[in-house]
């Protein structure tokens, strides 16, 4: 029964991972943009919903409405001003332009908020759980991110297959000079792409903030799950992207019962091998439509 | 004299050739005059720092493997070095070595993994398997755990403090000396060839018979025995660690780029550059660590986009002079030397295309 | 009225310079047929106009104003539509999707997806299909109708019979009258002499990146154009013909 609660409580953490890996594979999709700093950009989003919290008296959930927008329109400003320049067949620039984002972002949030652990309190929902059985509770908070993150996949998707936007999406992802002949302004697209990974990393983030406390060097940690959650749900698959949270989310939960020295969970250990696994035997991911 | 030869070097690069090796001898000579250790310990961390760009260097400039997990061979080079001489009771200074091929040796898994990646996926790899390395050594009983291990006077042998502090400082300083060397080695051999024509065209290099697995392996390898021995280096220079800064991501990798990247990546002399802007950002500018980091990576970032060869690159531009030859050029009648006040036509130029 | 004047024109890529001060002039209405051997400078001509490579000097005056300096995707709004060698369709788009994009840039005018299944009507039934499984003669046909797609008043075809069996060709090059009474100028470039002969009323022949002939296709006899096809002296080239 223990093991069964462990998946249970797996696919709700592997809900949070999905969403923090959703903006990952959207740059990478339309523009194959890795942004180093996609992690510490979450964290900067939590961090941004506990001042907008305190300063205005708002419950986290209410302060997306700010910290959403205002992400959006960073990570647009971002890459028109900054990202665009390091776009080319050499993937080392893009790769130190946020490599370095990342790391200014740890230390201004240490500079700026100390070093201690912060958390956003959304009330007594935090505790509150739906009881299964007398072994599994499912809790509220990470039942709302789960379903939140199937929400925002699935937009996704629907914007990408449906939408004039997700067909330019799509066209410039196969062919940006031939999409420039269509009239499309491929940099400026690269920029609605990218304030829409951040939009979402900052949803992301306000979840993780809410689900469990959070310091400014927590960035790089969520970058590393993020990508692995892509990599094994397979590049260039949204769905997939679902399947590769969930399944490193069940990863962590179970490692997690794995008592190790000191009191240490193994959680994370085992997302990485499990990570390392998919990755020599199925390199294109489980629902993954080419490698790369 | 009638042929032509193919050769690398010319007056000037005799000339850095000449600067260096004095400046070498100097600093080698250093630990005789400078009694109470008052230049030697700062410029320890100066020497492994240029080591440990020099080997990232090597992988990103030269071999298109843009690692962010250096910090797992520094990891695994402090922690042999610990286990064999406090566990095992083997002479600390031969377990650098044992240290640099341990990692070499673990190294060879690694790319076995990450090198299914590519770009910046890559560096993500990297990355992650450095943190695999990291919790091992968190939660392993025999590594010690989330313990601060420290290397004991035991195990550091009947050494005195001084000879202690020499050694290490000796150490550091051929680390450093032997990373700019076999930089510009690989390049002059075969092996740069084949990086070299791997960076140009890598199809192209396939086609040619170039084995682009094997060249980047290679480099890999050599990189990660380098950065282990590093690792162990730093260890008897600051006996006491934990895995947390053994593998920390901030100060063995991110700090390392920063170098690199200031200074010039791709060229042999940049990241020399870079050390001493590092050391001059560390004395004179900020003492502490977060905000060093902050102006440090804002440079990075920006120079990553506006000048992608870093300081040299710019110094290069408006005063071309070569410093290690790893250049190779036609010369012999009809050829010439290069044209006065102008610079050398290089065959085959050691840096990035320029932009 | 002259749509396109082009003037003084150089350009290339690197260190490469593939066009070496060309003039062309393009009436509205007509069909121009640029002719040359391969490397002549065609494509490269053709990517300039669309603005997929930088015009290094001279200008490109399109309806009364310079676009030498205009970015590629808004030359689209200003009524210049590429088919690019190659075709170039977007591989993980449907086929109606593929035209649907063609009309991004908004242009009004007569063309719609009906328009171009009129002309095409090939197309008609494959339009669900993903565009990469798609036969060559297919996909030359969507290529087109995406250009047409953008309401052009200046359509640029480049190498349309590429790879294509001759029967294909055919039945495509039937089309391009549909494309003049649309309101469209054509600009076409071709390998294949004769078949650009049959449709053009005028015809430039480039040469090593220069303009070697210029003339309509009636007036100028073969002999002259085989001569500046090959770079051979005048008269010369009923011989090499032959």
């Amino acid at each position: 029964m223990e093991w069964l609660n462990a998946i249970v409580q797996g696919i709700m953490l592997g809900g949070l991972f999905a969403l923090f890996a959703t903006g990952l594979s959207l740059a990478f999709g339309v523009m194959r943009f890795v942004n180093l700093a996609h992690g510490d950009l979450a964290i900067l989003g939590a961090f941004v919903a506990v001042s907008v919290t305190s300063a205005l008296g708002l419950n986290p959930f209410v302060s997306l409405v700010i910290v959403v927008p205002v992400m959006l329109a960073t990570g647009y400003a971002l890459q028109l001003g900054a990202f665009n320049f390091t776009i080319s067949a050499d993937p080392l620039p893009s790769i130190l332009v946020t490599f370095g984002l990342g790391i200014v972002i740890q230390n201004v949030l240490l500079e700026t908020y100390s070093a201690d652990s912060r958390g956003l309190d959304v009330g007594s929902i935090e505790i509150e759980s739906i009881r299964i059985t007398d072994a599994i509770a499912i809790g509220w908070i990470p039942l709302i991110t789960l379903i939140v993150a199937v929400a925002v996949l699935g937009a996704l998707q629907l914007m990408l297959s449906r939408t004039p936007l997700g067909r330019a999406f799509r066209a410039v992802s196969d062919d940006p000079p031939t999409a420039r002949l269509m009239g499309i302004n491929d940099r400026n697209l690269y920029a609605v792409a990218m304030g829409i990974a951040f939009a979402t990393v900052a949803v992301a983030g306000v979840f993780l903030g809410i689900r469990q406390s959070f310091g400014p060097l927590d960035g790089p940690a969520q970058l590393l799950y993020a990508f692995e959650a892509v990599v094994i749900g397979g590049l260039g698959s949204v769905w997939g992207t679902l399947v590769g949270g969930l399944l490193l989310g069940v990863a962590h939960t179970v490692g997690g019962q794995f008592e190790v020295a000191y009191g240490y969970g193994s959680g994370p250990l085992v997302g990485h091998l499990v990570f390392l696994v998919v990755l020599a035997t199925k390199p294109s991911g489980l629902l993954g439509r080419r490698a790369e | 004299m009638t042929g032509h030869r193919v050769t690398r070097s010319d007056r000037q690069s005799t000339a850095g050739l000449a600067v260096s090796a004095v400046l070498l001898v100097v600093l080698f000579l250093l630990p005789w005059w400078d009694s109470d250790g008052s230049l030697r310990v700062p410029l320890v961390a100066i020497l492994y720092y240029l080591a440990l760009a020099q080997m990232w260097n090597l992988l990103a400039g030269f071999a298109g493997l843009v690692s962010i997990g250096q910090q797992m061979f520094v990891g695994i080079g402090v922690y042999t070095l610990l286990s064999f001489a406090e566990d095992f009771g083997v002479d600390p200074y031969l377990s650098v070595l044992l240290a640099g091929l341990v990692a070499a040796i673990l190294s060879l898994p690694v790319a076995a993994f990450a090198f299914r990646l590519r770009g910046g996926y890559f560096a993500i790899g990297t990355w992650v398997i450095a943190e695999v390395f990291r919790l091992i050594a968190l939660e392993s009983d025999f590594l010690g755990g989330a313990n601060v291990r420290t290397l004991t006077r035991e195990s550091l042998g009947g050494y005195s403090l001084d000879t202690r502090n020499t050694v290490t400082y000796l150490m550091a300083l051929g680390l450093a000396a032997g990373a700019t060397a076999i930089v510009v080695l690989v390049l002059r051999s075969r092996l740069g060839l084949a990086l070299r024509s791997i960076r140009d065209n890598q199809e192209g290099a396939r086609g040619l018979g170039v084995s682009v697995g094997r060249a980047k392996l290679a480099v890999w390898v050599i990189s990660a025995f380098w950065t282990g021995m590093t690792g162990a280096v730093i260890l008897l220079h600051n006996p006491s660690t934990r895995a947390e800064s053994a593998f920390s991501v901030l100060r063995w990798t991110a700090l390392v780029v920063f170098i690199a990247i200031i200074g010039g990546v791709g060229s042999t002399t940049g990241p020399i550059v870079g050390v001493a802007i590092y050391w001059f950002v560390r004395e004179f500018l900020e003492d502490a660590e977060e905000w060093r980091f902050i102006i440090l990576g804002l440079i990075a970032a920006a120079m990553a986009i506006m000048a992608p060869r870093g300081v040299y690159g710019l110094l290069q531009k408006r005063w071309p002079v070569q410093f290690f030859p790893v250049r190779r050029r036609l010369v012999g009648p009809g050829v010439g030397g290069p044209a006065p006040g102008g610079p050398a036509q290089p065959v085959a130029d050691a840096g990035h295309p320029p932009v | 009225m002259t749509l396109l004047e082009v003037r003084g024109l150089d350009a290339g890529y690197g260190d490469f310079q593939a066009l070496f001060g060309i003039d062309v002039t393009v009436t509205e209405g007509e069909t121009l047929a640029m002719i040359g051997a391969n490397g002549a400078g065609k494509t490269t001509f053709l990517r300039v106009l669309a603005g997929q490579v930088p015009t290094r000097a001279g200008s490109i005056v399109f309806d009364g104003t310079d676009i030498a300096g205009v970015k590629a995707h808004r030359r689209v709004g200003l009524g210049i539509a590429l088919v690019p060698e190659g075709r170039m369709l977007f591989g993980s788009l449907t086929v109606r999707e593929n035209l649907i994009i063609g009309a991004h840039a908004g242009r009004p005018g007569r063309w719609d997806l009906e328009a171009v299944l009129d002309v095409f009507p090939l197309i008609r039934p494959l339009l669900e299909r993903p565009s990469h499984v798609l036969s060559g003669g297919e996909q030359q046909a969507v290529a087109i109708g995406r250009a047409l797609m953008s309401n052009p008043r200046l359509i640029l075809l480049d190498e349309v019979s590429l790879g294509l069996a001759p029967v294909v060709v055919k039945s495509l090059y039937q089309a391009l009258p549909a494309l003049s009474e649309g309101g469209a100028t054509v600009l076409l470039v071709e390998q294949d002499i004769g078949q650009a002969l049959e449709v053009a009323s005028r015809l430039v022949c480039l040469l090593e990146g220069r303009v070697s002939l210029e003339g309509k296709p009636a007036e100028v006899p073969r002999s002259d154009i085989t001569a500046a096809y090959f770079g051979l002296p005048a008269g010369s080239g009923s011989e090499a013909s032959s």
